[in-house]
């Protein structure tokens, strides 16, 4: 497999609905390059967060909205994109969440970025004209 | 939601919800309109049976993190039982194991709710 690439790319809307059948898409690629079960729970759960987070906050709950979806590996990496038109992210906004001070003010958000950051090697954010990416890289 | 299923059960005056499946943002209301339901009946002494449960995201996280606080002013507590590694992992990764009680098994939850 060294030197090659395996891309295959998915197109759905921004829906909670969608949520499992992405998370099999990521999942079924990295069950075919041959990753362990705790790469594919780490994947699986990275994409899961990402695209909760357009739907939530990029699209703000707008299901016919799009999300686009690309998943590739070669012998070192996997990487996983995801695209949308949505809101920006400001990733500078991110950090470590304070779980006590969350349960005493009730706040149930911002976990899904620093869960991203723990899951996966590299996480980019770039926007380009409209569009905003979130490129996820596992070193294999 | 027929990726995740919950039910509520009764024991020694503690209720008990068994949850299978997959909890993400799309399926945390349901939890949530369990837990709730829970809390409206004065039933503040919860275990949440996670031996089904085959996945956990962020979104399933809050809904736990939403309720303890209020759980716990009125006397109760919400106890998390039966989780698999993987499951746990999630929890561990965000520090749920220092603020929630996660217990192996069922009745260890429930003898400490007797205590």
């Amino acid at each position: 497999m060294a030197g090659t690439n395996q891309i295959q790319t998915l197109s759905v809307a921004a829906s909670t609905e969608h949520l499992a059948e992405v998370r099999d898409f990521v999942a079924a690629h990295a069950q075919n390059i041959g990753l362990s079960q705790k790469d594919i729970s780490e994947i699986r759960l990275a994409v899961d967060e990402a695209y909760t987070n357009i739907i939530k906050h990029a699209y703000k709950d707008s299901p016919t909205s799009l999300v686009n979806i690309e998943i590739g590996s070669n012998s070192n990496q996997l990487w996983i994109s995801l695209k949308d038109e949505g809101k920006s992210f400001d990733p500078s906004t991110y950090s470590e969440p304070n779980l006590m001070k969350k349960i005493k003010e009730k706040k149930r958000g911002g976990m899904g970025v620093y869960l991203i950051r723990k899951l996966m090697d590299q996480v980019q954010y770039n926007r380009k004209g409209h569009k905003n990416e979130i490129r996820m890289v596992k070193n294999l | 939601m027929k990726n995740f299923s919950i039910a509520t059960r009764q024991k020694d005056n503690v209720s008990i919800l068994d949850i299978s499946g997959e909890l993400d943002a799309h399926t945390a209301s349901h939890l949530e309109n369990a837990l709730k339901s829970l809390i409206d009946d004065e039933s503040y002494a919860i275990v949440v049976n996670c031996s089904g449960l085959d996945y956990i995201a962020s979104a399933g996280l809050g809904v736990f993190m939403a309720y303890i606080e209020d759980v716990r002013s009125l006397g109760g507590d919400i106890k998390l039982t039966n989780m698999n590694d993987r499951v746990y992992n999630v929890f561990d990764l965000l520090g749920f194991p220092t603020l929630y009680d996660i217990l192996d098994d069922e009745r260890e939850a429930l003898i400490s709710f007797q205590n």
